[in-house]
């Protein structure tokens, strides 16, 4: 059984963060990070450093022994201070360590579940989260989709493919017309997924994808008032804003604090159809990124209507009040029903299980690692040549597995249709 | 009328059908075989071959289970090939050219010598039923056969229709007559069906063919054979030949498209890809100039020839002019035109795992009437229900096959849990333990079971414990074995890089190293018997790779031990996205590990499913 990990509080500036380790090595984790461990079920404050045994934080820890804790397996708690880097620090150093990974969504509960752990009335609570959890990895992974990172994705996807039915060809067809030797080209395809992930990972730790936390779209139609919105939201005091320039041109990104909410404010390019193309791309994407925002406010001007589908937590509201006739709704400019949208938002945020973007992140750089890792070993099996192809096969198929949070499952069908497609097989 | 009582009744006499009734039979069960006519049974209606990559796993699973296809293939092969000798033990498949009659006579006989198992000639007509629960069946001349099983192996018999060019007839394979009433009888169950479509190539008379000037493929010098309970081939040994299309059989198919079956329009049911026609293989992949055609003689006295790679549903008359485009077959002559058939397959997903139609009670499907094609594939499924068929009849617990565990697990796994686009094939692609799953230790991974089960005469028991013993023995010996560096340098063998110690067991497991070259300064190892130092050395290589794969292993257990009732309604989950929700109503998982291989499925979602599950078990048990 793995040994998992994962933040169990909401993220963002809250006081405490707290992370959970559980399985038959949660207490050696813990003894690695803070040197000893106090008493079970009782508290004690530890020093936290990392395997080079670098400062992560101050923190509370718990440990729970097998049959006494909420999964029923060794548990350890570290109680951290609620900083997005502290977290992330003590993640990544629980993912150095062997026999530890992250966790799955859900996976705490159903390891409770397994053991006997959980009284069944408590389900039917968990499934709302639960539900928030997976459309949080979802949205997260759209938005990996969406960007400039999910082409490459793509490209890795379609190249491993490649690669792996290149040798299940020759394996599984050896007595028909498929080549007998494709060590050069699947050297070739592993080589570049290689080489590409290298350089991924040199680029995740920049400050430009540190972006963790929430995304707000606000959508509307043009000049419905939506910079003066986000300005307005902006400027007040209780929010920090600092200017991230948008990937593209056209979609403005200002993260701010909302009410100790990490928050990443989209302002996005007016909706409407139009003939002009680049004008068209800016608003293809603003309907791409608010799509894959986890909330969205429509501005709606008067005797206009919405021409996008509004999820349930997604917030409608009259722009302009200062200039409507019956004085409702919202206004950037006079800053009417301000304080009562920061509120809502932080409500609804609250409500969602929120450690799901940071947490996607940090499983994107693990499987980026492991993939690279498993690349190189694939990649010296297959340099032996066609008689070790079984193995060599064995090797890729783990590789795409450590990258299957980033490039998706592939299955039998998908080798099977690119072998088909390149081969002329059949007797 | 007379009236007969079995526990099971199987119906029909081809691969499917002949292992059913035999496992029931082995099962205890009375069983009857009812088909047309004596003779159809073991009949090979397409290719005369068995085995091959992943269809030999499933051939030494079968017969690892103590089953017939194995067997009877030895006694009628005639070439004996094993695919992908140089590679790994994994990839490795065992395939052989059948003698058709030898196999059907040999099948034949088996059945008939079988206990428990008697073969009833005639036509099914019907079923009888008492509500939603199989007694029996009807036969056209009256007669009735009540039984608490009932498997139906009748391949491409619903609304098979057979195409020669623009001339079409319905009809099963060459020479069999459909029965409709039967069919409507399965329509009233309203399964869920789809279309399929399959060919063959003309077959030639040999002795027409000009085998002086082609080339020439023999079996292997050293036969690998597909029973564990034989050691070699039975028959005379023969080679196939080889010739190729050209640019002007190419130009023949290409100018009389529109005349062919599958390109005038007149079949709209899914074909193979990876068996596809000439004029498929013509127009798909027009940049190439040639193709491979492998001359397969169906039999030692027999002439006929199979041209496996030229199946096809062109008129009669372009079949001989382009036959005589290609070298060496100027001048022969077709015996039989080739043809395409298509015809109805029941969609497997309305199967549980023991291959029993959800909702009804003892109705068992089994070959290709589930959407898959190859003698091996209906073989495994005849395996399969017809076990369960018997276990049904006496009240007893269901017998399940894992991914984990065999091929035969893989391929009803993905039946029941996917469904079927094209007709189902095996390749070893298809197992994600294909380490673990190989031909070579079949009987290691399934005799047991089929011990446990009581489907295994005296004489495999005896053999496979006499086996074990000698092969614990050997490993045991290799484990106490422990070697330095400098103990392999003497040995001229690669060193350990930490300088630790090495056990025999460990040294096997490097590449290109065998047990000859421990045995040279070991008198014990060189007294190790040279089948069991070769299982030795196959287990050695992939044992790092096993032991990797155990955790999935445990996990696909687990769930799968986790059952999901059929009347578990997915609906009632509140938390689950209605999209997820009638995936899993149209698929219907039959336990966890089948639910988190729906499309969609998350962690989340899956755990979800579980925590119901259990809350339902509680229910139940309180």
């Amino acid at each position: 059984m793995d040994t998992i990990y994962a933040l169990a509080t909401a993220q963002g500036k809250s006081g405490v963060a707290i992370v959970r380790v559980s399985g038959p090595q949660a207490w050696d984790a813990g003894l690695s990070l803070a040197g000893s461990l106090p008493e079970p079920r009782r508290a004690g404050v530890r020093r936290l450093t990392g395997a080079d045994g670098g400062y992560l934080d101050e923190a509370l820890v718990l440990c729970f022994p097998e049959n006494q804790s909420f999964t029923g397996e060794q548990v350890v708690e570290f109680q951290l201070h609620g900083s997005v880097a502290v977290v992330r620090s003590v993640l990544t150093a629980l993912s150095t360590l062997p026999g530890l990974r992250s966790a799955e969504p859900g996976e705490f509960t159903r390891r409770a579940l397994e053991n006997g752990r959980l009284d069944l009335t408590q389900v039917e609570g968990l499934a709302d989260l639960i539900e928030a959890e997976t459309e949080a990895q979802r949205r997260q992974a759209l938005r990996v989709l969406s960007g400039d990172l999910g082409k490459r994705v793509s490209d890795w996807r379609r190249d491993l493919i490649r690669a792996a039915s290149l040798l299940e060809a020759v394996l599984d067809f050896a007595d028909e017309d498929v080549p007998v030797d494709v060590t050069p080209e699947v050297l070739q395809l592993l080589g570049d997924v290689g080489q590409a992930l290298d350089k991924e990972l040199a680029g995740f730790s920049g400050a430009e994808r540190i972006r963790s936390g929430f995304e707000v779209a606000i959508v509307g139609a043009p000049n419905v008032g939506k910079s003066t919105l986000l300005n307005a939201l902006a400027g007040r005091e209780a929010a920090i804003t600092s200017d991230v320039a948008g990937t593209t041109r056209d979609v403005i990104e200002v993260r701010m604090d909302l009410g100790g909410l990490a928050v990443t404010v989209l302002d996005t390019a007016g909706l409407r159809d139009t003939e002009d193309k680049v004008e068209a791309i800016g608003v293809s994407r603003a309907r791409q990124r608010s799509a894959a925002a986890d909330l969205r406010v429509f501005l709606i001007g008067e005797g206009e209507e919405l021409d996008m589908v509004v999820e349930p937590d997604d917030l409608v509201l009259m722009s302009k009040a200062d200039l409507r006739s019956d004085g409702q709704g919202i206004s950037g400019t006079t800053g009417q029903g301000l304080d009562r949208l920061i509120s809502e938002i932080q409500q609804r945020l609250s409500a969602k299980a929120s450690q799901a973007s940071l947490v996607t992140r940090e499983r994107h750089r693990l499987a980026l690692i492991e993939g690279r890792n498993a690349l190189i070993i694939a990649s010296d099996v297959v340099a032996d040549g066609p008689d070790r192809y079984d193995i060599a096969a064995e090797e890729i198929r783990v590789a795409i597995r450590r990258l299957s949070a980033l490039i998706g499952a592939v299955d039998v069908e998908n080798l099977l249709d690119e072998i088909f497609a390149s081969f002329c097989l059949g007797k | 009328m007379k009236q007969l009582t079995f526990d099971v009744v199987v119906i029909g006499g081809g691969h499917a059908g002949c292992e059913a009734a035999h496992a029931a039979a082995r099962m205890g069960a009375r069983t009857a075989l009812v088909t047309l006519k004596r003779s159809g049974i073991g009949v090979m209606s397409c290719n005369p071959a068995i085995g091959g990559l992943g269809k030999g796993h499933l051939v030494r699973e079968i017969d690892a289970m103590d089953g017939v296809m194995g067997r009877i293939a030895d006694k009628a092969g005639i070439q004996f090939r094993l695919l992908n000798r140089r590679k790994g033990p994994a990839v490795q498949g065992p395939r052989t050219q059948a003698d058709r009659k030898i196999y059907r006579t040999e099948m034949l006989t088996e059945m008939e010598s079988t206990k428990n198992l008697d073969i009833v000639e005639g036509e099914v007509i019907d079923l009888l039923m008492e509500s939603d629960r199989i007694t029996g069946v009807l036969l056209e001349d009256g007669q009735r056969i009540s039984c608490r099983s009932l498997v139906l192996t009748t391949g491409t018999f619903l609304r098979g229709v057979i195409h020669i060019g623009d001339v079409s007839r319905p009809g099963g394979r060459m020479g069999d007559n459909p029965s409709v009433r039967l069919a409507e009888r399965i329509d009233s169950f309203e399964l869920p069906m789809g279309r399929l479509k399959t060919g063959t190539p003309p077959r030639i008379d040999g002795s027409t063919i000009d085998w002086s000037i082609l080339q020439s493929q023999p079996g292997d010098e050293d036969p690998v054979v597909f029973s564990f309970m034989n050691s070699k081939p039975f028959a005379r040994q023969i080679s196939c030949g080889i010739t190729h299309t050209n640019a002007q059989t190419h130009d023949i198919i290409r100018e009389n498209l529109e005349r062919s079956a599958m390109y005038g329009g007149h079949i709209d049911g899914v074909g193979p890809r990876y068996c596809p026609s000439i004029e498929d293989k013509v127009v798909r992949f027009a940049e190439k100039t040639s193709h491979q055609i492998f001359l397969e003689p169906e039999g030692l006295d027999d002439t006929t020839i199979y041209p496996n790679g030229i199946s096809t549903s062109l008129p009669a008359e372009v079949q001989e002019a382009y036959v005589h485009s290609i070298e060496g077959l100027t001048q022969a002559k077709i015996v039989q035109p080739g043809y395409a058939i298509e015809y109805d397959y029941v969609d497997p997903r309305a199967l549980d795992l023991r291959l029993s139609v959800k909702g009804l009670t003892g109705f068992f499907l089994a070959g290709q009437i589930n959407g898959t094609t190859g003698y091996e594939e209906a073989a495994a499924q005849g395996l399969v229900a017809g076990l369960n068929a018997a276990r049904h009849a006496f009240d007893a617990e269901p017998v399940l096959f894992s991914r984990s565990d065999s091929y035969i697990g893989v391929m009803i796994d993905d039946l029941t849990s996917r469904g079927v686009t094209e007709p189902y094939r095996m390749f070893t692609s298809r197992a994600e333990f294909r380490l673990s799953l190989r031909a070579d230790n079949a009987d290691q991974r399934l005799t047991p079971k089929a011990i446990d089960l009581g489907c295994v005469g005296a004489e495999r028991t005896a053999v496979f414990g006499n086996k074990m013993e000698r092969l614990i023995a050997g490993r045991s010996l290799l484990q106490s074995k422990s070697y330095t560096s400098n103990d392999l340098k003497k040995l001229g063998l690669p060193a350990s890089q930490d300088g630790a110690r090495r056990t025999g067991l460990q040294i096997l497991a490097y590449p290109d190293v065998n047990c000859d070259a421990l045995a040279t300064s070991d008198p014990e190892i060189a007294e190790i018997q040279a089948d069991i130092r070769a299982q030795l050395e196959r287990d050695a290589l992939y044992a790092n790779y096993v032991d990797r794969q155990q955790r999935d292993v445990n996990a696909l257990k687990n769930d799968e031990a986790m059952k999901i009732p059929s009347d578990f309604d997915f609906r009632k989950i509140e938390g689950l996205s209605n999209e997820l929700k009638s995936k899993l109503l149209k698929t219907g998982p039959g336990n966890l590990a089948q639910a988190g291989r729906v499309e969609g499925m998350t962690p989340a979602a899956l755990t979800l499913i579980l925590a119901k599950l259990r809350q339902e078990q509680r229910a139940r048990s309180a």
